[in-house]
């Protein structure tokens, strides 16, 4: 719990720019689950601020609100399987003064809970952040109903909120600390299952900057959560194959980067997005919607394509999904036949 | 906010506010006339005896909380508000109007003394519940009101807010419901029957509390023993007759959600009148 990966200041490969990721990109030395590191920033934010409090709806162990419970028992409130109650009694609690992290799956919220997230939480404007767990494919073996792959699209729709959706463990840390210094509602998805840990505690992390990791010129790689270290990797094998493709993590669905995406729309001419959720109203929309109006370029969406998916292992279901580096390399490719049809 | 004690000046003010909101919604030209009507004598309780407030500083950290979870009852609210001084009464009659701090339905941050945004039913006890478990956990002394419809508990929310509410002791918790028995669609016993109702509540953990909603002293009496009240929270189930005092209004779902036309708001306003010159002579 106590250590952070760390990075000399080189460059890793030639062509990752100095974004202090881990020295051996390729062959990472950890693998945790994003939901690590929220759990890990609520107790640094536990002891640096008082008026941080946490609440759970019955899910603390495995969204990682125990560590938190442990230390501050006071500032936890434990809402039982409730999680429309938990967004009132977050904003109620935020109303006087707090910093209010509330934890559940994101199935159930924003799933189940997006009326009192609108009225109480965004409304009100309170400091409330939403902390959505075990979201993607990548929960793997409980199935479709407990596969969030629309959460972004409900949330994004909000006036007054933040949308982060960062790569992994400590970009997780980062974020909920970056969370909880942002004043107004935040939301925050994360992953059940473990990946790899590759940026440190020296990687920048601004709320609304895209984090771009590696340049290029023909095809423009979007990605949020997991999916930016498989484009990483992607990119790595489309390189053997000719395509030079820039690898941005798109952490922040809202407010998005817009300068980022306009200088790779014409950087490249051609820009991907691939996230663990439905194409429609997730990060890949956020991104067309500032393309179409902005600097229009074709935008390939890779995601999951109107559809519930199945019980699996998460990788085996990112591989049958195409979501894994293989998969994107194959999406890439078709994604380089729009350039031919500009 | 000095305390009125005197149960006619307090008669006298609910009528004041029954006034306004007949002509407060006859000027809006839609919104909700029973309900703000009903409950003008509990608002008076509120602003003008129970609570601890100030309207020069609507932001004083240790204010009693008054929650309003049926948001669009807000006329009656609006009305006690600008009476107690938090903005000038003129601003009553832009309600629901472009460019007004009166929104249809209550905006934190737009109108002095608004502790929450509300509307969408069932959401205001969740609210009240995190606000009284902080004042708990700190140990202060402000207490939390959450005024709250009888319809409003078709709605389950309302229920795990209860439960929560017993978990934690909320002895600084005082709900009031406005039991007036009719919601959009009818009576709310043929809607979704919500008796027995005191009995649910006593199932869930709390103190019940049964009053004559239109008694401003039996009201303040209430929530002065819920104050007395310390390992659980209070619920006072305030039965009211909806559009009470103005008599073409009283018991009609059908003025759930409409105003009053100029002609039947001038007729109200007739009956109000003849009502505040009775006060005087009644005896208490």
């Amino acid at each position: 719990m106590n250590s952070h990966p760390t990075t000399n200041s080189k460059p890793p490969l030639e062509s990752i720019l100095d974004m202090h990721l881990i020295p051996n990109l390729f062959n990472p030395e950890l693998s945790k689950p994003s939901r690590d590191g929220f759990g890990k920033a609520l107790v640094e934010l536990g002891e640096q601020n008082p008026n941080v409090w946490v609440l759970s709806a019955d899910v603390s162990e495995s969204t990682r609100t125990h560590w938190f419970a442990e230390k501050f028992p006071k500032r936890f409130v434990q809402i039982g399987v409730a999680e429309q109650n938990m967004a009132g009694v977050a904003a109620g609690i935020a109303a006087c003064g707090k910093t209010v992290f509330l934890s559940a799956y994101g199935v159930f919220s924003p799933g189940r809970n997006w009326d009192q997230i609108r009225v109480s939480i965004c409304y009100n404007d309170v400091n409330v952040k939403i902390h959505a767990s075990h979201t993607g494919l990548t929960v793997g073996p409980d199935g479709a109903s407990h596969q969030a792959l629309e959460d972004m699209a409900m949330i994004r729709s909000l006036p007054n909120i933040v949308v982060l959706a960062p790569a992994d463990m400590e970009e997780t840390r980062k974020a909920a600390i970056a969370l909880a210094a942002h004043n107004g509602p935040g939301y925050m998805r994360t992953a059940r299952e473990k990946s790899p840990v590759f940026t440190t505690t020296d990687t920048p992390f601004v709320i609304g900057k895209a984090n771009v990791y590696r340049d290029g010129s023909d095809l423009a790689i979007f990605a949020c959560g997991i999916q930016v270290y498989e484009s990483l990797k992607a990119a790595e094998q489309l390189k053997g194959e000719g395509i030079d493709a820039a690898v941005i993590d798109c952490h922040t669905i809202k407010p998005i980067d817009r300068a980022a995406i306009i200088k790779y729309a014409k950087k490249c001419g051609l820009i991907m997005s691939v996230e663990e959720h439905q194409v429609d109203g997730g990060m890949g929309s956020a991104i067309a919607e500032v393309t179409s109006s902005e600097f229009p370029v074709p935008v390939y969406r890779h995601g999951i394509y109107n559809r519930f998916c199945e019980s699996g292992e998460p990788y085996d279901l990112l591989k049958k999904y195409e979501l894994d580096a293989e998969g994107i390399v194959k999406h890439a490719k078709e994604a380089m036949k729009l350039k031919s049809k500009v | 906010m000095k305390r009125m004690t005197n149960m006619k000046q307090l008669r006298f003010m609910a009528n004041i506010i029954r006034q306004d909101v007949v002509r407060m919604l006859y000027e809006a030209k839609s919104g909700h006339s029973a309900g703000s009507i009903g409950l003008a004598d509990i608002f008076t309780a509120l602003y003008f005896n129970v609570l601890y407030h100030n309207p020069e500083k609507p932001d004083w950290p240790d204010r009693d909380r008054l929650i309003l979870s049926n948001g669009h009852v807000c006329p009656v609210l609006y009305s006690a508000l600008a009476n107690a001084g938090y903005f000038p009464k003129e601003e009553l009659m832009t309600l629901r109007k472009l460019n007004s701090m009166l929104q249809g339905h209550p905006h934190r941050g737009t109108l002095p003394g608004i502790e929450n945004s509300s509307g969408p039913l069932g959401q205001g006890l969740s609210q009240a519940v995190g606000m009284a478990i902080v004042a708990k956990a700190e140990r202060k002394r402000w207490r939390v009101y959450a005024m709250l419809s009888d319809g409003e508990h078709n709605e389950g929310q309302t229920w795990e807010a209860a439960m929560l509410a017993a978990k934690y002791k909320l002895g600084n918790l005082t709900a009031i419901i406005d039991r007036n028995n009719i919601q959009i669609d009818g009576y709310t016993e043929e809607v979704l029957p919500l008796e027995p109702f005191a009995d649910k509540y006593r199932a869930f953990g709390w103190n019940v509390i049964d009053v004559d909603g239109h008694n401003i002293k039996k009201i303040i009496d209430a929530c002065s023993e819920s104050k007395a009240v310390y390992e659980r929270p209070t619920v006072i189930i305030a039965h009211t007759i909806p559009g009470k005092g103005v008599p073409f209004m009283e018991n009609l779902f059908e003025w759930h959600g409409k105003p009053p036309t100029k002609e039947q708001a001038d007729e109200a306003t007739r009956d109000l009148e003849a009502i505040k010159k009775t006060i005087d002579e009644d005896e208490e």
